[in-house]
Formats: C-alpha cells, sequence, structure tokens
C-alpha cells in the first residue's frame, strides 16, 4: 500500500496524454515567480550536502551579496541541510521503512527584502507536540534569551548522538530576526509532512 | 610527540599543533555532519600534550563558518586547554578571529569566553573581499 503524499490531480506534473506535449512551463514560471534559486527533492547525501553548499556559495558570491547576509544563509542553510540529514537517519534506521520518508524538499529563494529558505521532511505524526513546542519556545524568545539558551545547551553535558545536542534550531533562530514558519500535515501510516520556513532578511 | 598537520577540506578545517612551539591552530571551516570523528584526533593529543606543556601555550582560531555539531566540540578543546592551563604549568591566551564585520563569529566567540576561564582574545581582522 503506498503511504507516500497524495498528489492532487490538478498539481501532478507528470500527468501526460500520448497526444499532448510535455510542458513544464507553468511549473518553471511559479519557480521564477518565487524566485527559487535552487531546489531539491530527493535523499539527502553527505556527498550532495557538499554539493548543494558548493553550490550556493557560489550563487552568493555571484550576487555580490554583502559578507554578513552571504554568511547567514550560508551558516543557516548548512544547519537546515544537516538536520534534514540527520533526522532520515534517525527515523529510518532499518531498511523495511518506507523509501518516501528517507526523502525531503528543499528550497531557496531569494526577493528583494530577504531570502526564503523552505525544507520539508518526514516526521512521526507522534512528535509533532513536542517538535511544536520547541518551535514555539524558541520563536518566543527574545535575542539575549536566545544567546543564554544556547550557552545552556553547549554547556550542558548531554550530546545528541551527531554531536549538535539540540542547538541546531537555536542556532537558526539567533541568525535571524523573523520567527520560524512550520506545518505539519498528515500523509498516513503513522507519518507526517513537517514543512519549516525560515526567512533572514539582507543585513543592511 | 608528533605533530599535527592537517589540511583544510571542504567541510573541515586546518589544523596545526605543535608541542615542541607549543602552538595550537585551527583555521577554515568547521562543517562535516559529524564532528566527532574529526575532533576526537585533536583532544586525544591534547590530553598528551597537557601531561608536558610548554611553558608558553599560543592558540589561535580563525573559522570562517562552523556548524552546531563543531561548535560542541570546539568547546571540548577549549575546555582541554583549561584543563591544562589551570595545572599552572603553562602560559596560555586563546586567539578567537573573526572577520570585523561578521557580528555572528564575534558573539560566537563571545559564547566561548563566557564559558571557559582561559584568557581569550577577541581579534578582529579585514574582511579579504
Amino acid at each position: 500500500m503506498n503511504t507516500g503524499p497524495a498528489v492532487a490531480p490538478e498539481t501532478e506534473v507528470f500527468n501526460i496524454e500520448m497526444d499532448k506535449e510535455l510542458d513544464l512551463y507553468t511549473f518553471y514560471d511559479s519557480m521564477e515567480k518565487s524566485n527559487i534559486l535552487l531546489s531539491f527533492k530527493g535523499e539527502i547525501t553527505s556527498d550532495l550536502l557538499t554539493s548543494i553548499l558548493q553550490i550556493i556559495e557560489s550563487k552568493l558570491d555571484n550576487f555580490e551579496e554583502k559578507s554578513k547576509t552571504r554568511k547567514k544563509v550560508y551558516n543557516v542553510l548548512v544547519e537546515c541541510l544537516q538536520n534534514l540529514y540527520h533526522h532520515v537517519d534517525e527515523i529510518s534506521p532499518e531498511t523495511n521503512v518506507e523509501a518516501t520518508t528517507r526523502s525531503a524538499i528543499f528550497m531557496i529563494g531569494k526577493d528583494k527584502e530577504k531570502y526564503n529558505i523552505l525544507t520539508g521532511n518526514f516526521i512521526l505524526t507522534n512528535n509533532i507536540a513536542k517538535l511544536t513546542e520547541r518551535m514555539d519556545k524558541i520563536n518566543s524568545l527574545s535575542t539575549d534569551e536566545l544567546k543564554s539558551l544556547y550557552r545552556e545547551i553547549l554547556n550542558n553535558d548531554q550530546f545528541s548522538d551527531k554531536g549538535g545536542g539540540g542547538l541546531g534550531l537555536v542556532d537558526i533562530a539567533r541568525r535571524t530576526d523573523h520567527p520560524l514558519g512550520y506545518s505539519f500535515k498528515e500523509v498516513g501510516g503513522d507519518y507526517s509532512f513537517f514543512t519549516m520556513s525560515i526567512k533572514i532578511s539582507h543585513v543592511s | 610527540m608528533e605533530v599535527i598537520n592537517i589540511e583544510s577540506t571542504p567541510k573541515t578545517p586546518m589544523v596545526h599543533f605543535d608541542p615542541e612551539r607549543g602552538h595550537i591552530e585551527i583555521r577554515g571551516r568547521s562543517i562535516p555532519e559529524n564532528s566527532l570523528e574529526f575532533y576526537k584526533t585533536l583532544l586525544d593529543w591534547l590530553e598528551e600534550y597537557g601531561n608536558a606543556p610548554q611553558s608558553s601555550t599560543n592558540v589561535e582560531v580563525q573559522l570562517e563558518y562552523f556548524n552546531t555539531s563543531s561548535s560542541k566540540c570546539i568547546l571540548d578543546v577549549f575546555k582541554a586547554l583549561e584543563g591544562i592551563h589551570k595545572k599552572g604549568k603553562t602560559e596560555m591566551v586563546i586567539h578567537w578571529y573573526y572577520e570585523e564585520d561578521d557580528e555572528d563569529m564575534l558573539e560566537a566567540g563571545g559564547d566561548y569566553e563566557a564559558i571557559v576561564t582561559v584568557p581569550f582574545e577577541k581579534i578582529a581582522i579585514e574582511e579579504e573581499d
């Protein structure tokens, strides 16, 4: 049984009839309008992360973005993408988990005021409450409070398996003035799809 | 004791640890997915160095980016240095370099300075671009 996300007929990309021409223009146009710089859907691997980061770095260079903005965006991307990478590890250690749950999606776009980063990945529905609590707490803190929280987590002796110890979201929140956006969508079979949105204003 | 000379890679920093000169240097980027592996070698080395340090130990850290996985490991390095410094057999200063416009990196230095008791100097350097 397919427990992957349902796709509404009008948004199916590959609904090709024999006598119709393949037309990705609508799809392309919507990405253009959102100023998407890079997007990726699929399994996140270490090599893939290295490639994505190199491409983004060179794009940021090409835009002659201010060093401050460039560093913020790059740092946030590293944390987001590595969160996706580590999270897939955590929920699918065995190979009998549906292939779709290893998959993630990532997009970065830019408009006049800011960079927009979107990530999407599958999580266990049971984890929604915990994650919501963390995100809401982080969004409620001031810059100074975030700094204190960061130092507190940094200095405690608890290590997560990957060595970050829960610092990732706090680190991201520290680097941007915008609250972290998020939503969940149940997709069946114990899983939900978690979308996170991060905005980074151009630093003046 | 051996000198450690690790070349930088797209995700890991250049490391130069010299026991004879009491010189400890980490430069570049530290963004590996799992930094525990990388930093373990450094921590083992520091433990050995601590048994017979030079009368003066100079620590230089200049990072362009580091991920949260590395930030814990970097604290471990500083704490190992703190342990060595507390024994009183070596003069030590940690030099933390940041690009003059990079407030986030300056703040990061402040995070470590607040936790670690070793004399800590944050030094601004001119932007390279």
